[in-house]
């Protein structure tokens, strides 16, 4: 109690003096990154959370080829849930005599829960969002459904029992997805009408769809209820199921996210130790003292650990008020680029700030503080005695344990944080050793260089444990800098040249043989850049090595629907740039008319597939059977004809039904698109403009999210730097006093000292360059799973930009303590 | 207690056999040598000798900032080397006050704050008065808010005086408490510690090259090579 008392009443004291200052400025930075990339992050994703949901138009979705029971909905809204309820049906619609089969969908009030429906006035037009769908007695029809009725606004159209009137062409549904297993035009309806259709009979080809949305923890509590009351046939549906496009870039944007938080994490936790050391230096004579004067181990100790939780405390208040700031200030900055409603903050990234704040103190300025309170008396005498050497254990393990808590907490993902964790242990090994026989190989320089430099190298072997340390820790900041560099501009650029503007936006399918020419002419002369025209067969797996499809019990609920579903398929001569070949090889010349198939990655997993693996197919009622020859890793967001199985060309040639083609329009040629329709009816259009407009907007703010994060990245490592410099300044405040008494002049110690940090930036910078080039190329292959060029700018930036940011930086640091006269230190110390 | 050193009431301090090694790379040195020793309560000794003959380590290891290789301490009727280290603390507390040749104030303190650290950690509640009564007695009543470095060495080292005598002590160990000054700011802290030696009948053990200083001292031990001449 007595030495709680006196720990409060000195911790006064010492703050006063602003001891504590440096450590406080270093923690608070550490947490404010650390909050504000938790906020940022954490919104940014509910936000791109939400707009995924868009392509569900709900948060979950339930879909059966069976009625679905009004249970659902009912528990749905009694856990506080807003519900709506989709049905579509095959049918005929007409326009007076003319008819067209196509998907009637009669949607509740509330639809869509998640985004918008997008109308116009006239087909192919430029969409407008509406809230809802249409109201009972109106219809929708979409712009394909219209061109091929030959109809306008205001006529009506039968569907089956049911009579509506057209008050608007649908353009966009949120739910319409990116696949083209609706082959027929849809036409929107409200879901009050459907009966009085007489549609829903036995026999009718229904599908139906029932659709929640919520908060995410009712959502999630919801979502178990479901998975556990739900029926086998009864398909559930998350963000997760979202188009895979936009699936793709939802889990680049998280891995980069949490790997740039994870560093800026790290960096922080040098900082501190950095930090946290020096507060030891300074003190070792005030705790000897104390100790002199009568004070227990325990209650030096005491006093430095009160010292440091109210450093701990104050450091994650600020921290996280400032973090906070910073990213609100960023999101209203950046308001413009998000578009979509932000989702109120979530608290959780305060509390794991705290959390934090007290493992990475715990982690790496505890130890120390241990270190500190065991400083023996003696050295009021002997100024020399320092405490006793650590424990390795103690010294380095519980920052070994507070870094590892801290990747697992965020990365959560086995495989990544196994990587991160053996990389890092790795790579800090092998930075100190070659950090030891660097600065062995500078002291060689010594005999041949000038006072300064012979003085600034001379400091570095001397302080040879220190040299290292740091060289490290500047060779671990750098080389993430330039990591981040290089890997966000491959990443920024993979992302922007996945989807240019330019991109396919309308799909053509079922074009018959004998149009092919005439419809690519057509295509050609309107203007429009189209891309590679591919067959497209129907075909239904039946076989799998041999043994029927049906008799085999697959792992993945994909592999079953895989095998039951119809499937299209084609065949192709040349790869694509969209697509990779992972495994086998891509058909040659003579491989023309063998009986071969390359599958995509979806397929090879879902069937859990190898080379060589013989599918057989059912194709318009003939058997064939191929050998599995390749696997190619598909970039479907590339929006070019792509299909999950290509066979060898050769093979498939009689049996061709159609073809499909892709083509970017610019949006006022909408006029041209209907005139295609009505020049070619049986040809089916798909127009993926809206769902395009999606994912790039999506893309957006996970870049936007990037470079925040990066900023405070940045952030970090320059607090590394400072706290580094810091490290050494009052040793440096001595000597220099010294030199100078002994007649150097001011420039010959400022040169010395630059040349020393340059010395150390260099060495630092080599590393940093080294490890960035590899590190840079394993996040890359391995966790974003994009190409990594190499860019011998890393080199250069490493080595000049490492040695001159040191120096820099070091002489920045230090300049005040060089320029004081040399008398005000002597009497200080 | 013990059987070989007379404890008898007005021995305050005293030292059996004491030797101290320690490790170079030439091998084992031997700092202090089987030095034996008694000092009687308010008693004033000075330990003179050449640089380098082991007297600051002597008056570390009477004053348990330092523990012997070999032989025993002890201080105000405690075996010194029969207590932990946190046991000889409790100690210093309580019965023993420093000065030192580099004043040795805490830098992050005022001087009264200095002054007092000593008396809270002895856990006494008038640490206030105390130690400003300490710094009137040393004539730096006005200067009780200022930082070390604002003061000069020897006003620093009045500081110190004051708080090696604000616990009132048994023993005060001094090691060249004049080392740093000038003749006259010297001769003033001599006084001083004088003036305390009598008025609160406190014994000092102090090491110092100072002859003046010296000759002040009822007793002079010379050491040479870690041995008592
Ligand atoms: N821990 C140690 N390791 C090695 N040598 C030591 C150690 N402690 C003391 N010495 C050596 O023992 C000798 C005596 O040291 P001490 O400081 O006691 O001398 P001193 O008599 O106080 O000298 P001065 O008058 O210069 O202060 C010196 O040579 C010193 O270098
Ligand atoms: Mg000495």
């Amino acid at each position: 109690m007595r030495a709680l008392q006196l720990a409060m009443r000195m911790l006064g004291r010492e703050w006063r003096s602003g001891e504590l200052g440096i450590l406080l400025l270093a923690l608070t930075v550490a947490v404010a990154a650390l909050t504000g990339v938790g906020f940022l992050a954490n919104r940014i994703s509910q936000a791109v959370d939400m707009q995924a949901t868009e392509v569900l138009a709900a948060d979950l979705r339930l879909e059966s080829p069976s009625p679905l029971s009004d249970d659902y909905l009912a528990e749905a809204r009694r856990q506080g849930l807003r519900t709506a309820s989709v049905t579509t049906v095959l049918s005929v619609v007409f326009r007076d005599e003319v008819s067209q089969l196509s998907n009637i969908r009669a949607a509740s009030d509330g639809y869509p829960l998640r985004g918008k429906v997008m109308v116009a006035s006239e087909p192919f037009g430029i969409g407008q969002p509406v809230d809802g769908g249409p109201p009972a007695g109106e219809a929708w029809p979409d712009s394909r459904l219209v061109a091929a009725l030959g109809a306008k606004l205001g006529d009506r159209l039968s569907i089956g029992a049911g009579s509506f009137r057209i008050t608007r062409v649908l353009m966009a549904r949120p739910d319409q997805g990116g696949t083209f297993a609706d082959l027929a035009p849809s036409i929107l309806i409200n879901d009050a009408d459907l009966a009085a259709t007489q549609l829903l009979g036995p026999g009718s080809r229904a599908r139906f769809a029932q659709l929640f949305a919520g908060g995410r923890d009712g959502v999630g509590a919801f979502k178990a209820w479901l998975e556990s009351s739900r029926q086998r046939s009864e398909r559930l549906l998350d963000v997760s199921d979202a188009s895979p496009q936009i699936k793709n870039a939802l889990d680049r944007a998280g891995s980069f996210l949490s790997l740039a938080s994870l560093v800026a994490v790290l960096l922080c936790s040098i900082a501190v130790a950095m930090a946290a050391r020096r507060y030891v230096q300074r003190h070792l004579d005030s705790v000897a003292l104390l100790k002199t004067l009568g004070a227990t181990r325990g209650l030096t100790l005491a006093v430095s650990l009160l010292q440091l939780l109210v450093v701990a405390i104050g450091a994650a208040l600020l921290g996280s008020v400032i973090g906070f700031a910073t990213h609100e200030w960023l999101l209203r900055a950046l308001k413009e680029l998000l578009q979509a409603q932000l989702p109120p903050a979530d608290l959780a990234p305060v509390g794991l700030g705290f959390l934090a704040a007290i493992a990475v103190l715990g982690g790496f300025a505890l130890p120390p503080l241990l270190q500190l309170s065991r400083v023996p008396a003696i050295r009021v005498l002997r100024r020399d005695v320092g405490p006793p050497p650590p424990l390795v254990w103690l010294a380095f393990g519980p920052a070994v344990i507070a870094v590892v808590l801290l990747i697992w907490w965020v990365t959560r993902d086995l495989k990544i944080f196994a990587g991160f964790v053996v990389g890092l242990a790795a790579f800090i090994a092998l930075l100190s050793f070659a950090g030891v026989l660097l600065v062995r190989a500078a002291s060689a320089l010594r005999g041949t260089v000038g006072v300064s430099w012979r003085y600034g190298i001379a400091n570095l072997s001397r302080r040879r444990g220190e040299s290292v340390i740091q060289i490290v820790a500047f060779g671990l900041g750098i080389m993430v800098l330039l990591m981040l560099a290089v890997v966000r501009n491959d990443l920024l650029m993979d992302w922007r040249r996945s989807l240019p503007p330019d991109l396919p936006n309308v799909f053509f399918i079922n074009i018959p043989p004998a149009d092919r020419d005439p419809f690519v002419d057509f295509l050609q002369d309107s203007g429009a850049r189209t891309s590679r025209v591919l067959p497209m067969i129907r075909a239904r797996l039946t076989q799998l090595n041999g043994e029927a499809v049906d008799q085999i019990e697959f792992a993945s609920p994909r592999g079953e629907d895989f095998a039951q579903r119809e499937q299209n398929i084609t065949w192709q001569d040349d790869l694509g740039d969209d697509n990779r070949v992972i495994a086998g090889r891509w058909w040659s010349v003579e491989d023309r008319g063998k009986a071969l198939v390359s599958v995509s990655t979806e397929v090879q997993e879902a069937l859990g597939l190898q080379i060589g693996d013989r599918l057989t197919f059912d194709v318009a009622g003939e058997p064939y059977e191929a050998a599995v020859a390749s696997v190619r890793k598909v970039k479907w967001d590339s929006f070019q004809p792509n299909f999950f199985l290509v066979f060898a060309p050769g093979l498939l040639d009689d049996t061709v039904g159609t073809w499909m083609t892709s083509a970017f329009f610019e949006r006022q040629e909408g006029r041209t698109i209907a005139e295609l329709v009505r020049r070619f009816p049986s040809v089916s259009v798909f127009d993926l403009d809206e769902l395009l407009t999606q994912v790039r907007s999506m893309i957006d703010k996970a870049v936007l999210a990037v470079q925040s994060v990066f900023l405070f990245t940045l952030l970090a490592g320059l607090v590394v730097l400072l706290a580094a410099v810091q490290a050494t300044r009052d040793e440096r405040r001595y000597e220099s006093a010294m030199l100078r008494t002994l007649g150097a002049s001011r420039a010959t110690v400022t040169r010395g000292v630059l040349a020393e940090f340059a010395m150390l930036g260099l060495l630092s910078g080599l590393l940093a360059a080294a490890g960035a080039s590899v590190a840079g190329w394993l996040l890359a292959r391995f966790v974003l799973g994009i190409e990594y060029g190499f860019d011998p700018r890393v080199w250069l930036l490493g080595l000049v930009g490492g040695a001159t940011l040191v120096a820099v930086a070091g002489w920045a640091a230090t300049r005040s303590v060089l320029r004081q006269p040399p008398i005000t230190t002597l009497r200080a110390g | 207690m013990n059987d070989t050193i007379d404890t008898a009431t007005d021995t305050v301090l005293a030292a059996e056999e004491l030797t101290r090694q320690v490790n170079s790379p030439e091998g084992s040195l031997t700092i202090v040598d089987h030095v034996s020793l008694r000092i009687r309560e308010g008693e004033s000794v000075a330990i003179v000798g050449a640089s380098g003959a082991g007297k600051s380590t002597l008056l570390a290891l009477l004053a348990g900032l330092d523990s012997p290789t070999s032989g025993r301490v002890i201080l105000a009727g405690q075996d010194l080397t029969r207590l932990d280290e946190d046991g000889r603390a409790r100690l210093r507390a309580e019965r023993v006050g420093f000065v030192f040749q580099s004043f040795h104030l805490v830098p992050a303190l005022t001087a009264l704050e200095n002054v007092m650290l000593p008396l809270e950690l002895a856990g006494r509640r008038d640490a206030r008065e105390g130690a400003l009564q300490a710094l009137e007695r040393v004539g730096l009543r006005d200067r009780v808010g200022h930082y070390p470095r604002q003061l000069s060495g020897g006003e620093q080292q009045r500081v110190a005086l004051a708080r090696a005598f604000v616990t009132r002590p048994a023993v005060l160990f001094a090691d060249e408490p004049t080392g740093n000054l000038d003749t006259v700011t010297g001769a003033r802290v001599t006084q001083l510690l004088f003036d305390m030696n009598t008025s609160a009948r406190t014994t000092i053990v102090l090491v110092t090259h100072d002859r003046e200083l010296a000759s002040r001292c009822e007793r002079v031990l010379v050491m040479e090579g870690g041995r008592l001449a």
